[in-house]
């Protein structure tokens, strides 16, 4: 028996007899599915800000989210108190989306293989906060001692072990529980009238020591502040359709939003998407294959299973250019007649789940970074970005670089000042006409939203060049 | 059949007492000082998608949040737990993590003098958002999207239509003796067409209207007409080459530049030097028409209640006038940290420290309309939508994603898509030359249609 079984079973005294009676309860006016998902999530989080540690917070959620699938139709309700009364109302309440005779739920769950893709032997929401602490001061005192223009940091850390039990009518058991980490550091630099911020940060589902060992804080401190300092002499950046080479890891946001959301199997079924019916086509050059993964060990958007209890798989979106798949959940899966691809996901016990990414990356091409810079007459090489957005309908999507520069005659030049760039999902793809051999996948720290629900996702791409790209600057 | 209300209540608890208790045994577990809030809601949302219910989500949720101080530490915990045992460990878990966290000579409540609570009725809780019945919630949701796909033979799809409810009970209660509690209510219904072009290509617009009684909501067909016309005018947008026109925001999206105004003023943002705005108290930071007000005491309003995160009661703070930088946005913390009196702006989540909110912010109105300022314009972009998050505050670099209406001798002509806008903040702020009259307060920010000069659209 796994941890959280324990946890739900015996800290809450919920027995299997319950799960059953309240999958009875919620197919009580039809309906042909209902599942359960219960989630207990602890959060500490600890920040620093002018050399002292000003806040650190801690926080325990848990509840039970009840939905009942009719057709297409979804009811959902939930409850932030575990007893069997409350849950049995909740399931009541999410049953009224069906009018019917009362549906049988399957006698007996079976539990589903699940990955093991955490190495964490104790997580560590529950290790010491002291340790915490020093490496957030640790920080501090890196991304000071780099340059004596950086007026200002903050460096946060923040965990937490979520751990979930989904049952569903059709036999569905699943636990897991969720270890996730984050560092971040922000600094801002400032010399004379110009003043500039830098950013860096990463984790994943690790354990404390990762910050210890593998990635320390010194190391995202030097890097927020590098980026600081690089941004104090910015230049205007260009406006217009240019040549664009994206570096590896973190720009993969470019695929998150040119392709990623648009295959969301949701907005497929209903027709809404700028890659509706495209199955099969053309919308990349042969050059690029994009796969979504879930199973990446340790990965910030890996998950064992997912938020409806499906093992995560590795799926591929789009191979040598072709459209190949959608990115699936059950509802979307058995209405489409599609496989389940492992990707139903939601924010927490309060949502309903949906169709979301894992780990978004395009596969290394046979190109090398150099020759690709060396390639571009006049462009723009982009490395860092902020956010990211893409209007599903219209395929149009933007993501904004934070640190980019000039390429004049195959040589990345000036610092450019923040600037959009700026595409339209089914053909930005088709322009990449060079991939580098040296795929990265981003530190962990993004996040994706999607009808107000927040997940944690990963990105990654190799050196890419896109022949032609609107850069949003200002420069003539 | 029952009805979702009798299925679901909210439990009744006394918030008031409840918070209190945990103040007190904060305080007689150590703590110099401690602050609880209490918050209680419930929600209900449906959307119709082509005629058939597609979601149907209704619930009740309630949780707690402690800050407590050690002196200058401070340190807080949450939790959805309120049984005795989970309260006691919110208790433990705040002053065992307030020992380890830094001293601060600026931590703290607000002074003694300053608590309090705006006297009267605010008109912010209505019953009534919940008085439907359950068919009629749906049939507002099932009206709204029929309305916008019978507006428009090019109407084609939906991402349906919606109602929602919601209410909500806050209650703040501190170690100087404040307690003070409010009750909000909310209701909406919007509808999401979908509009396709003769060559296949889509387009998504939205419309909304949301209210704190149902009696001031706009009728779902109203509300349906409007969504399709704002979707069917982008059918056949397309790319532009990279110019430089005036462009007139609509009044939606002009809200979206009071949001990064909002962002700039924020007191954390000042002492951590990361606003181009630090440093700029009484300079002229905007052109003269500019002014720009956080009134936090309007009856009814968005963004209104009687008092703030810390227990300060609301107020009106005039941020800019007339193109003058005259106060920042400040809660306790940040005002002692810059020598200044705190103007009612904490905004307390559950977890950490306040941080700072803006109450009903929004730029005063001027004397024409949208149709009069685009009417001036002999080449120029109606901004009709932004897209992304290309705004750097700490230097106001600004370049986002747009759609638009292109503007030829003061008439609006095509529409536009792809391209992006790209200014800086500060020079954006004094190239406000026109401000129409259409303020109008759709959420607690509201800003009426602006034309800027000076922006580079790139494009083709």
């Amino acid at each position: 028996m796994t941890q959280n079984q324990n946890l739900f079973f015996q800290k809450f005294g919920i027995a299997p007899a319950d799960l059953q009676r309240y999958l009875a309860e919620a197919l009580s006016a039809g309906g042909d599915y209902a599942d359960l998902y219960f989630e207990y999530l602890t959060s500490t989080s600890i920040s620093v800000d002018e050399s002292i540690v000003k806040s650190a917070s801690q926080g325990i959620s848990a509840g039970c989210g009840v939905r009942v699938l009719a057709g297409d139709r979804t009811g959902y309700a939930y409850t932030d108190d575990l007893a069997p009364e409350k849950i049995l109302r909740a399931a009541r309440t999410a049953a009224l989306i069906a009018r019917g005779p009362s549906q049988q739920s399957v006698q007996g769950f079976k539990e589903s293989r699940a990955h093991q893709l955490y190495q964490v032997a104790s997580p560590s929401v529950d290790a010491d906060v002291s340790a915490k602490l020093e490496l957030v001061m640790r920080a501090d005192k890196a991304a000071r001692a780099y340059d004596p223009r950086i007026v200002q940091v903050r460096g946060s850390y923040a965990d937490e072990l979520r751990q979930i039990l989904v049952v569903g009518s059709d036999g569905t058991f699943a636990t897991d529980v969720q270890p996730l980490a984050r560092f971040n550091v922000l600094c801002i630099a400032k010399a004379g009238e110009n003043s500039s911020r830098g950013s860096s940060g990463g984790g994943g589902r690790v354990s404390i020591d990762y910050f210890l060992t593998e990635k320390t804080p010194e190391s995202f401190a030097k890097e927020s502040a590098r980026q600081a300092i690089i941004q104090l002499d910015a230049r205007e950046a260009p406006a217009g359709e240019m040549e664009v080479v994206l570096g590896p890891g973190w720009p993969g946001i470019l695929l998150h939003e040119a392709i990623g959301h648009g295959l969301e199997a949701d907005f497929n079924r209903k027709g809404t998407s700028a890659f509706s019916g495209l199955i099969g086509k053309r919308v990349a050059s042969e050059k690029c294959t994009v796969v979504d993964n879930g199973t990446l060990p340790s990965r910030r958007g890996s998950i064992n299973v997912d938020d409806e209890g499906s093992p995560t798989q590795e799926t591929v979106l789009i191979e040598k250019g072709i459209l190949k798949g959608y990115l699936s959940d059950k509802l979307s899966s058995r209405l489409m007649g599609m496989p389940d691809t492992g990707n139903g996901r939601r924010e927490s016990y309060e949502h309903i789940p949906m169709p979301r990414m894992t780990n978004t990356y395009m596969l290394s091409g046979e190109d090398n970074p150099e020759d690709i810079l060396r390639s571009v007459k006049r462009g723009v090489y982009a490395v860092n970005f902020g956010g990211g957005q893409v209007d599903i309908t219209n395929g149009k999507f933007v993501f904004s670089a934070s640190e980019a520069y000039l390429i004049e005659d195959g040589h990345v030049t000036a610092p450019l000042k923040n600037c959009s760039l700026i595409g339209n999902g089914p053909d930005a793809l088709t322009k990449v006409s060079m991939v580098g051999n040296d795929l990265m996948l981003d530190e962990g720290v993004g996040t994706c939203g999607k009808d107000g629900q927040s997940v944690p996702v990963g990105v990654g791409i190799p050196t890419l060049k896109l022949d032609s790209m609107t850069v949003g600057g200002t420069a003539r | 059949m029952a009805t979702y209300s009798e299925v679901l209540s909210v439990t009744e608890t006394d918030l008031r007492d409840l918070a209190t208790d945990v103040v007190a045994r904060a305080m007689k577990a150590g703590a110099t000082g401690a602050e609880v809030v209490v918050r209680e809601g419930s929600e209900f949302s449906t959307l119709v998608r082509r005629g058939q219910v597609e979601t149907l989500k209704e619930s009740g949720s309630r949780a707690m949040g402690l800050r407590a101080f050690l002196g200058q530490r401070a340190a807080s915990t949450y939790s959805s737990d309120f049984s005795l045992e989970g309260i006691e460990r919110l208790v433990k878990g705040a002053l065992d993590l307030a020992h380890v966290t830094s001293e601060d000579p600026y931590a703290g409540l607000p002074d003694p003098s300053l608590l309090g609570s705006l006297p009267g009725d605010l008109k912010l809780y209505y019953e009534d958002v919940y008085s439907l019945p359950p068919e009629q919630r749906i049939d507002w949701a099932r009206r709204a999207e029929a309305a916008a796909l019978s507006a428009d033979p090019r109407i084609k799809n939906s991402d349906g239509g919606s109602f929602d409810a919601a209410t909500g009970c806050k209650v703040l209660a501190n170690s100087l003796g404040f307690v003070g509690e409010y009750k909000r209510s909310s209701c909406s219904v919007s509808a999401i067409p979908i509009a396709q072009d003769e060559n296949g290509a889509m387009q998504r617009d939205y419309w909304y209207s949301s209210a704190r009684t149902l009696t001031k909501l706009e009728s779902p067909e109203s509300v349906g007409r409007k969504a399709a016309e704002r979707t069917v005018r982008r059918l056949g947008a397309h790319k532009i080459a990279s110019t430089r026109v005036p462009l007139v925001f609509d009044s939606e999206n002009a809200r979206s530049l009071l949001d990064n105004i909002f962002d700039a003023v924020n007191g954390d943002a000042i002492y951590r030097q990361s606003s181009f705005l630090e440093g700029k108290l009484g300079q002229k930071i905007a052109s003269e028409n500019v002014t720009i007000v956080d009134d936090g005491t309007i009856p009814g309003g968005f963004g209104t209640s009687p008092f703030d995160g810390e227990g300060v009661p609301s107020r009106r703070t005039v941020v800019i006038e007339k193109g003058i930088l005259k106060s920042y946005l400040l809660n306790t913390y940040t005002a002692k940290k810059l020598g200044l009196q705190t103007t009612g702006n904490a905004a307390r989540g559950l977890a950490g420290n306040p941080g700072i909110g803006y109450n009903n912010f929004f730029l005063q109105r001027g004397a024409r309309t949208a149709e009069q300022i685009i009417s001036d314009i002999k080449q120029g972009l109606y901004v009709i939508d932004l897209l992304g998050f290309g705004v750097n505050l700490v230097t106001g670099d600004y370049s986002r994603g747009v759609t638009g209406i292109w503007i030829e001798n003061g008439e609006l002509t095509y529409p536009v898509e792809e391209i992006t806008v790209a200014g800086n903040l500060k020079q954006m702020l004094n190239n406000i030359s026109e401000i129409g009259s259409d303020l109008e307060f759709r959420s607690a920010l509201a800003c009426p249609t602006l034309r800027i000069d000076g922006m580079t659209i790139a494009g083709e």
